[in-house]
């Protein structure tokens, strides 16, 4: 291991900012109010600690959300006009941005990720997708939509736990720019960040009904995926969960769009920058805990780098720092739930039982809270569960290739195709690779990187429609399929 | 000599269609005896029977007997799924211009045997001459239209993206993969035309079920096909019943999307739900008009859009 030059001091941002308050209920038709399902405590995965108690949804209160997003609908903000639509998601865009440190520090508080994740990534990334929509509201016709889009009318919105606020994000700000009004859950561990949003839509005067939100588990998000006012259904979350909402509105007629789990490849040839792809492996990987449905979790590395590659990894890799997610030191924060962490360990003993060898750095874990080290597995076959399975978790499963070829037939050979990664030099090399790549986004000489005017989406069981960019106005019009999914 | 070979059958050629008999008319004493047709199924390039050994009759709407045409099983459709899997590959990774030839290629083949096409779609669809010819041109036409777009769609829907930061982004429209159809029930060349042409143009291999009741004009689509340079196993035809074939097609493992236009409406929430155990695309259309502007909304059904980013810099 080796030794460090200097201790870092610790640089904690202060829970404070986060302005946590005792309760939260639900958001319907512009108010806050207790939801009459059951009262939890959301907690700090970091420390176990109750964050808040929240006063979750339970059916009825979905019933008067989705009455209330009708009557949106069809009232005020049919009615509004694309330019005026775009000014309230100016002014959320604009009061994310004012109130940007408040939401990382909620965020971190209640999802365990590091604050420099939350400040540099999710937040700022969060008030762009409201800046990105809002400008295409009054642009519609021009999208290659046809003459006069229309919206869909109600959207039923379910969103995971690993971007609280950027995923509610990636969800409202397009919907509401179509003209359509929204009825959103976030997951029950992270409801904070969504809720502190619904105070700013709140301010920011949007008529009430155009946004819901309802905090609650899956009979809430069951509710709303099966309500017959609800006319589009947009979810974020695991293939599993995403097949049962995909087989529950087969008889209904409504829109679907799904974004679903991953297994991503990221493929080192052995002409790569070797220390950059380094980089991007940690930061394909770890990022976010590995919390991450595009993660880059099978690292495909050629041969003849092998030993290079991982050698430079684990010397990387004891430089990460993991701990309170607060302090702005911290590269590796908080597994987000005692349930994931169970998940995660659970996967990486089936890696330890089919024989691959697992490796973490030196790296103390806090007695408190849900804590997993980063781990490489090497020696991994293509048949092991580390191989095939989604871990959602900070774990690499390194496979190894000697031809190119190779390296797509393994790459491919998934069910998934959300995302794959390539690093080489040779530009040839690089379009040969991402055309044969069956993923929805290639990041190439580089990894995990998010803009809202970028299509975000899956090929196969990862899901379909995208999110992001024009194609992202697809999800929320009825555009007769003009764009691409 | 053409109006005898013209269906392959024996069927009178001039009577109209609604007043035909159900009996075969006799030949004239030293009349030639016309050379009939087997109509097989074609998968992977090949047109075999269905290993079933199944066959069914096919009537004209009069109700006299057209042919007996084979009865593809579970395991054609097993076979046809595979040979479009491996038919993927090649076709998806051929130039757009070279896709646009085949298509265009297509409508050549079918222009030239226009009257063979009008004769076999006036018996399956008792059609008159005019009308079922009629037909067979928006066929060829259909073809040539979606020709044409095998090299634009993607300057039309893709692009670079205009991101926050040192890269260089664009997007671009890929074929989902297997697409299973069921084709239009009623029209039976051009029907299956216009929801088959609109997925393989975007690279996209095929396993149609044809019309169950009116099979017979695509089979021999199919022989224009194998002369189009058309890859083997690029389309795969399946003939028999739709109610056999669709649930296994919804919920074949390898198959990548599902395009319910053919599918009775009663018949669609079943395998739409078959459908979501691989979450396949399901495209499945409230309303077809085979003569209406087909649009570009069945083009955007069966694409993926891949999204590449690459840092920019020196």
């Amino acid at each position: 291991m080796p030794s460090t030059a200097f201790e870092y001091a610790p640089a904690p941002e202060s829970r404070d900012i986060a302005r946590l308050k005792p309760s939260y209920g639900i958001f319907v038709n512009g108010e806050f109010r207790d939801g009459r399902g059951e009262a939890i405590k959301t907690i700090n995965p970091a420390d176990e600690e109750p964050l808040a108690e929240v006063a979750e949804a339970n059916a009825a209160d979905v019933d008067d959300a989705v009455a209330a997003a009708r009557k949106a609908y069809e009232g005020t903000w049919s009615a509004t006009s694309g330019a005026e639509r775009a000014k309230y998601l100016f002014r959320i865009a604009r009061a994310i941005q004012e109130r940007a440190r408040e939401l990382a520090v909620l965020e971190s508080l209640d999802n365990g990720k590091p604050i420099r994740e939350s400040r540099d990534v999710d937040i700022p990334t969060a008030a762009a997708h409201f800046f990105y929509y809002a400008g295409w509201a009054d642009k519609l016709q021009y999208a290659g939509l046809g003459p006069a889009p229309r919206p869909i009318g109600v959207a039923g919105q379910v969103i995971p736990w690993n971007f609280p606020l950027l995923m509610a994000a990636w969800k409202i700000a397009p919907a509401l720019a179509t003209g359509n009004t929204v009825v959103l859950k976030p997951a029950e561990t992270t409801p904070l960040t969504a809720l502190t949003l619904a105070e700013i839509i709140a301010e920011c005067d949007l008529p009430p009904g155009v946004v819901n939100i309802l905090p609650g588990g899956p009979s809430v998000g069951q509710s709303i995926v099966d309500h017959p006012g609800v006319d589009k259904i947009a979810f974020t979350g695991s293939t599993g969960v995403g097949k049962m909402i995909q087989k529950s509105v087969a008889a209904s007629g409504k829109r679907v769009s799904l974004e679903l789990g991953g297994k991503a490849a990221n493929i080192i040839f052995d002409d790569a920058a070797i220390d950059q792809a380094i980089e991007g492996i940690v930061n394909g990987i770890f990022f976010n805990q590995g919390h991450v449905c595009c993660a880059g979790s099978r690292l495909l590395v050629q041969e003849s780098v092998h030993e290079e590659v991982i050698a430079g990894l684990q010397e990387r890799l004891q430089t990460l720092r993991l701990g309170d997610p607060l302090d702005k030191n911290t590269d590796i924060g908080a597994i987000n739930s005692s349930a994931q962490l169970a998940r995660v360990r659970a996967l990486a003993d089936s890696g330890d039982a089919e024989g691959a060898t697992r490796w973490s750095p030196d790296c103390p874990l806090p007695d408190r809270g849900f804590w997993f080290p980063p781990t490489v597995f090497t020696g991994v076959s293509q048949a092991n569960r580390i191989a095939r399975e989604e871990i959602f978790g900070p774990v690499l499963s390194v496979l190894t290739f000697r031809t190119p070829a190779e390296a797509i037939e393994k790459a491919n050979n998934t069910p998934y195709g959300l995302s794959a990664g390539i690093w080489t030099e040779k530009g040839s090399r690089i379009l040969w690779a991402a055309n044969k790549l069956r993923a929805g986004v290639v990041w190439a000489n580089t990894f995990n990187r998010f803009d809202p005017a970028s299509p975000f989406g899956g090929y196969k069981e990862s899901g379909f429609g995208r999110e992001g960019g024009r194609h992202g106005l697809t999800s929320y019009l009825e555009s007769e399929g003009y764009l691409a999914q | 000599m053409p109006s005898k070979v013209k269906t392959g059958l024996s069927r009178p050629a001039k009577t109209t269609p609604n007043k035909s008999t159900a009996v075969a008319r006799q030949p004239a004493t030293g009349e030639r005896i016309a050379v009939r047709k087997t109509y097989k199924l074609y998968i992977g390039g090949a047109f075999p029977r269905s290993e079933s050994g199944r066959s069914y009759p096919v009537y004209d709407r009069a109700g006299a007997l057209l042919a007996h045409a084979a009865q593809a099983s579970r395991k054609d459709l097993r076979d046809a799924v595979s040979a479009a899997r491996k038919a993927f590959p090649g076709w998806s990774g051929a130039t757009a211009y070279n896709r646009g030839q085949i298509l265009y290629r297509i409508a050549e083949m079918l222009e030239g045997r226009r009257d063979q096409f009008a004769a076999e779609v006036a018996a399956a669809e008792g059609l008159s001459d005019s009308q079922a010819a009629a037909q067979v041109d928006a066929a060829v036409d259909r073809w040539v239209w979606y020709a044409g777009w095998a090299d634009k769609y993607a300057q039309v829907v893709g692009g670079s993206n205009p991101v926050a930061g040192p890269y260089f982004n664009f997007s671009t429209p890929e074929p989902t993969g297997v697409v299973g159809l069921i084709a239009p029930q009623d029209s039976s060349l051009l029907g299956f035309v216009s929801v088959v042409a609109p997925a393989l143009v975007t690279g996209n291999t095929v396993v149609v079920i044809a019309s169950s009741q009116r099979p017979l004009p695509v089979v021999s689509l199919a022989e224009a096909l194998a002369t189009s340079d058309l890859p083997g196993g690029v389309l795969n035809l399946l003939t028999g019943s739709v109610t056999e074939l669709a649930p296994w097609l919804a919920a074949h493992r390898d198959v990548n999307a599902l395009d319910l236009t053919g599918a009775e409406t009663g018949a669609r929430v079943a395998l739409a739900e078959a459908a979501a155990d691989t979450v396949k695309r399901v495209f499945a259309p409230a309303e077809f008009d085979p003569l209406a502007e087909p649009g570009i909304a069945r083009l955007g059904a069966f694409v993926e859009t891949k999204t590449v980013w690459h840092p920019t810099g020196v």
